[in-house]
């Protein structure tokens, strides 16, 4: 009973001093969301608080869904203004946020992210295509009509122009934004490609479970889901030398005296070739405005016109110098933030 | 009585060791060896340890600084020459980059040193915090404009790795952010003695910096922050705590109830830290709408979390203490509050405080429930003590980080140079816990009484 009435005092005492003091409006932005585009976030809340009378703004990471969860919370000073993603927003979010009574919401995309697949410097180089992914860390393969354990364990067996070194992938885990573009685009393509998805519908799977089989990771210690940050992803190839890993563009760019880049289709990736679609991996990278927030919290508008400007997010811009591919329809992106053009209309 | 059994046991001389003794004093001596071997093991794990976060963090507190003139020239930084800082803000960072580097070429012109490299590259030597110390110290006193300043600014991360031996000649080659006709330069530039590496305080007092600028990253918010919070659990923590400890141990009848509250302080003693951050976003923040990122949440969240530890040591120390001094207490006619206050609490002082310091200890490295409530983020403004712009409670309201956040955040940052800001910043955490046991230590000694 003690230490119930012990909890309740303290929170008496909070709660009274809580009703007494003046209520004020909160003066700072407050951001939250994906770890891929928390570098660029802080690289614009940095110059803002520079270059702006306003505050910094306080920019939270923790993923893309967790962003969008508390965006989604509700409305208010004690909620997010806006939630940096490296996905859309799903209708299932649109459709909470809907219910907590955030309609509002202004979609803003402000560049492309490429993905790249790196390996130790000193090592092998290799020219992969999304093939070469599915061979290697599908789950099940279809052999002869059916469904047989991936049996692959050197990179020549799946290849034979790659070079015979153990399959050793780290990929980002599943609670990544990344981990979705690198289903889709590699390993979902490799399927498509080699001729699997086919034979698996021949089989009598239908669409969806066909898609399902593809993109499932084989289990077997060949592939690690990697749930940390990329540092952890670089630490592990450290540790073994025949480890590829799964990267950001930037964080690549950031350290390239320790990794050398894979070739995806006989594609170096690279700003340029990311930018025209030449590279086939990448994604693009949002941030979303809570639109009843713009005119309450100070400084909101400000933040979003000056990151998506053509001196920070532009071609010669800070972001592109630290990794982002910038967005070729930035101008129009630009006017969705000067005009707050709502998603949906 | 005189008739003793004589013993039929055969003669030993004390001086010659039978098999058993000799069996017992082995087992001895291995016992010896295994704790001698614990004890090694800790440590060599201690000064692996050690010898790791030393070698990696200690270069955080070098920084390399590069001093020439810059001239600010009128036309660039306040075109209409009113010298109105409010004028002279529509001029941004990005409008500074090309003064100073500008200023730069100019002055290797003039000392008769051959970059080796265009005014782009040489730009890139500098650290992008320049030009935003530079406006920040023109914006403050307009009167600048127009005339050469002697400055003193950051340089890029790679090339203050290259003096801290992070970056060489060969890796400069693969690397796409520093080139090794740079790194020639910054050589030139050392020896000339424009470029030195000396002790930086601003490591401890700077905010962080984005993942552009790992050289101009500092402490400072992260360390305000801890000890706000710090403050926050004191205060709370200690005074809930001595009362409520000196209730159940003093005062509480012992029965079923009692019995409940004890099991249950101390299984709150070992529940996940990350529970109470839980439980302060639903309570203090959703609910009481305090502010998120703020100390005061975090200092409440590690207050619940210190609760039970200090408790736990205090009743141990109020148990400690004889009963022989009560009941002389109370033979001589003092009350029981009387006995408690002025001859039971203070002898028990010592352990009182061990507990609560090392309470503060744990709660000073605690990070869990600090995701939670938001604190680990990136947070360039100092917090106020009494903040202007908290939406309901001006005490410590303001957006902050705390020290083992601030590591975690590091390590996750993609350029190599924020590895050896991490281990600078468990260097300081480090010299903050030591700098917390010795006080308890000397508190302890202080007020330690035998009897």
């Amino acid at each position: 009973m003690s230490f119930a009435k012990l909890s309740v005092s303290v929170l008496a005492i909070a709660a009274v001093s809580a009703t007494t003091a003046a209520a004020q409006s909160r003066d700072n932005v407050q951001i939250a969301g994906s770890s891929t585009v928390l570098p660029y976030a802080t690289i614009v809340a940095e110059a803002f608080g520079e270059n702006f009378e306003f505050p910094t703004p306080v920019v939270e990471s923790g993923g893309s869904s967790t962003g969008l969860r508390r965006f989604c919370e509700g409305v208010g000073e004690n909620t997010i203004d806006i939630a940096n993603s490296s996905r859309s927003i799903r209708e299932s979010e649109v459709a909470t946020c809907a219910e907590n009574g955030v309609t509002d919401i202004i979609e803003v995309r402000f560049g492309y992210d490429g993905i790249v697949f790196a390996s130790d410097i000193n090592g092998n180089s290799f020219e992969f295509t999304p093939s070469d992914w599915y061979l290697a860390l599908a789950a099940e393969l279809p052999v002869d009509g059916v469904m047989v354990a991936n049996p692959n364990t050197s990179w020549a067996e799946v290849n034979a122009d790659l070079p015979d070194q153990e399959i050793a992938a780290f990929i980002p885990g599943t609670r990544h934004g990344t981990r979705e573009v690198f289903d889709e685009r590699v390993i979902l393509q490799g399927c498509e490609v080699t001729g699997s998805m086919a034979a698996m519908m021949e089989m009598g799977m239908d669409e969806d479970a066909a898609e399902e089989a593809c993109m499932e990771i084989r289990a077997d210690g060949v592939s690690v889901d990697i749930d940390g940050d990329y540092t952890e992803t670089l630490a592990r190839i450290d540790a073994d030398a025949n480890g590829i890993g799964v990267f950001g563009l930037a964080f690549y760019e950031n350290n390239t005296d320790r990794l050398q880049v894979a070739t995806m289709n006989g594609i170096v990736p690279t700003v340029d070739a990311i930018a025209t679609g030449e590279y086939p991996v990448s994604r693009p990278l949002f941030f979303y405005i809570k639109a009843a927030h713009l005119d309450v919290i100070p400084g909101l508008q400000e933040y979003a016109s000056f990151f998506v400007s053509d001196d920070i997010a532009g071609d010669w811009g800070p972001l592109a110098a630290y990794g982002l591919v910038s967005d070729p329809e930035l101008a129009e992106t630009q006017s969705v933030v000067a005009d707050r053009v709502l998603m949906g209309q | 009585m005189t008739d003793m059994p004589i013993s039929t046991a055969p003669k030993r001389s004390l001086y010659a060791q039978d098999a058993r003794t000799k069996k017992r004093n082995r087992a001895e001596t291995r016992f010896r060896v295994y704790g001698m071997a614990a004890v090694i093991t800790g440590i060599i794990a201690l000064i692996v340890l050690l010898t790791s976060i030393l070698g990696n963090g200690l270069s955080a507190f070098q920084q390399t600084y590069i001093s020439y003139p810059i001239t600010l020239s009128e036309d660039r930084l306040d075109p209409e020459g009113n010298r109105d800082p409010a004028e002279m803000a529509a001029v941004t960072t990005f409008g500074y980059l090309p003064v100073i580097a500008m200023s730069l070429q100019q002055h290797l012109e003039a000392e008769g040193i051959d970059p080796g490299m265009g005014g782009r590259e040489l730009a890139a030597m500098l650290s992008e915090e320049a030009p935003a110390q530079i406006r920040a110290m023109v914006l403050a006193n307009p009167e600048l404009v127009g005339t050469t300043i002697d400055a003193e600014i950051l340089v890029g991360g790679r090339i203050d790795g290259f003096f801290k031996g992070r970056v060489t000649m060969e890796s400069a080659e693969r690397d796409r952010n520093v080139s090794p006709a740079q790194l020639v330069l910054a050589q030139q530039l050392a020896e000339l003695g424009m470029m030195e590496t000396r002790f930086n305080w601003d490591f401890i007092t700077w905010p962080d910096a984005s993942g552009s600028r790992p050289e101009a990253a500092g402490l400072g918010v992260a360390i305000i922050g801890s000890f706000y919070m710090m403050l926050v659990v004191l205060a709370l923590a200690l005074p809930i705590g001595v009362a409520a400890s000196i209730y159940l141990e003093e005062f509480a009848p012992k029965n079923r109830l009692t019995d409940l509250i004890e099991v249950n302080i101390s299984n709150l003693a070992a529940v996940p830290s990350i529970v109470f951050g839980i439980l302060g976003l639903a309570v203090f923040i959703n609910f009481m709408n305090f502010n998120q990122s703020s100390p005061l949440v975090g200092g409440l969240v590690l207050t619940l979390m210190t609760l039970p530890t200090i408790i736990i040591a205090t009743r141990a120390s109020l148990r400690a203490v004889p009963p022989s001094i009560r009941q002389a207490a109370l033979g001589l006619g003092a009350s029981k509050m009387q006995s408690i206050f002025h001859h039971v609490l203070p002898l028990a002082m010592p352990g009182i405080l061990t507990g609560t310091i090392i309470g503060l200890a744990q709660a000073l490295g605690e990070t869990a429930p600090l995701l939670l409530i938001g604190m680990v983020a990136f947070v360039r403004e100092y917090p106020d003590f009494l903040s202007t712009h908290s939406n309901t409670f001006p005490l410590m309201g303001d957006g902050a980080t705390a020290l083992p956040v601030q590591v975690y955040s590091w390590t996750q940052r993609s350029d190599p140079a924020f590895v050896e800001r991490a281990s600078g910043a468990i260097i300081v955490l480090l010299v903050f816990l030591l700098m917390m046991n010795l006080i308890a230590i000397l508190l302890r000694r202080r007020f330690e009484r035998r009897w």
